[in-house]
């Protein structure tokens, strides 16, 4: 259910971005998905899958998912660590004042369309 | 293999929503309407903490509640009932959260009811038919708006309504460590209501743990634990309420 309703943001980004551009069909989206963005990448397909096909301009459109790997700042020691093997706690100084530099995304790359001839 | 062209967007798909909730806040500030968001997981006590804190506040100010859930009507009734605000209830039709767009519908169904019978249920539309329509004006229009969102602590979490201030309630049953489990939700609200207090002997519920949890997600989160049914701590949470909505007509 949460994946569906991102999907129909994706989908009205999406089409504005290909009208401004006077494209009439997309080929493919790329998406930027954080680790810990609380999106479940197959789950996101599968929605896309469903709703897209309903669009013209989106018909047979494949989303393609690039993860982020997330990744957490100590302010305690200053170095970074990876988020989901070690959560909140700084694995090299066990400081727990640290917070997520990247990893929360949920972002559209890019589209790809048909070159015009 | 056809030639294809590539277009970078770059661009967050939260954030036409972020825009759609910062335009509603300018609004509702210029009505002077203050809108809470009460968010919380299913079964947390939200109907009845809201009947407990508008029977406290509703001859101080005037307040309408805004219910949204997938379906039916009963909390709206519920609320008419108990308190005889003016409450409307609000169909998601199948999502799991409201977002801006939708918040200012039901607003603008909500001021346009205002005359009318309570109960009335309103079908949102989905994203790219939406109308951007601005708030209808009213005279008798109310101090508080509450929004009741769906149950549910992942997604609205994600989705600024355009709520001047963000409520959660976590209920003792749910456990003193989901600040743990669902960090963003505690870390988007202003105030968190810790609810049915009167059981906490039968739950192993470490209040002082639980308050610190809350407090490593934001520090600025404000802490209130109440019993809705009997009714004990209401008061302080009715009394945030309204300072914070004299603040916001203030400023």
């Amino acid at each position: 259910m949460h994946e569906l309703g991102i999907v129909f943001y994706i989908i009205r980004d999406v089409k504005k971005a290909a009208e401004e551009n006077g494209v009439t069909h997309v080929s493919s989206v790329v998406m930027n998905i954080g680790e810990v963005s609380t999106i479940v990448p197959e789950y996101l397909t599968d929605c896309w899958r469903w709703a897209a096909d309903k669009e013209e301009m989106l018909n047979g459109c494949e989303l393609i998912i690039e993860p982020i790997p997330a990744v957490t700042h100590c302010d305690g020691c200053g170095k970074d660590y990876p988020t989901v093997a070690h959560g909140k706690t700084c694995p090299h100084c066990g400081s727990e004042k640290t917070w997520l530099l990247r990893g929360n995304e949920v972002e559209i790359k890019e589209i790809v369309v048909p070159q015009s001839r | 293999m056809d030639e294809v062209k590539v277009i970078e967007l770059k661009k967050s798909v939260f954030e036409a929503n972020d825009r759609d909730a910062d335009a509603l806040r300018g609004e509702l500030k210029e009505r002077g309407v203050f809108l809470l968001n009460l968010m919380s997981a299913p079964g947390s006590g939200k109907t009845t903490t809201l009947i407990q804190t508008i029977n406290r506040l509703k001859d101080k100010i005037r307040i309408a509640v805004m219910e949204a859930d997938i379906d039916s009507d009963v909390d709206a009734v519920k609320i008419k009932d108990a308190t005889g605000v003016e409450s409307i209830q609000l169909h998601t039709g199948g999502m799991c959260h409201l977002d801006a767009e939708m918040t200012k519908q039901g607003l603008q169904a909500l001021l346009v009811e205002s005359r009318k019978t309570a109960g009335a249920q309103r079908q949102m539309t989905a994203g790219a038919q939406r109308q951007k329509t601005a708030l209808l004006k009213e005279e008798s229009q109310p101090d508080l708006v509450i929004l009741e969102n769906v149950g549910n602590l992942v997604c609205p979490a994600e989705f600024d309504t355009g709520a001047v201030k963000n409520a959660m309630i976590l209920s003792v049953p749910e456990g003193h460590d989901k600040p743990l489990k669902y960090p963003l939700m505690f870390s988007v609200c202003d105030v968190v209501v810790i609810n049915k207090i009167d059981v906490m002997p039968y739950f192993d519920f470490d209040l002082e743990k639980c308050k610190e949890y809350i407090h490593m997600r934001n520090p600025k989160a404000t802490v209130i634990p109440i019993c809705a049914k009997t009714g004990e701590g209401v008061e302080a949470f009715a009394e945030w309420l309204l300072k914070e909505v004299k603040n916001w007509k203030a400023k």
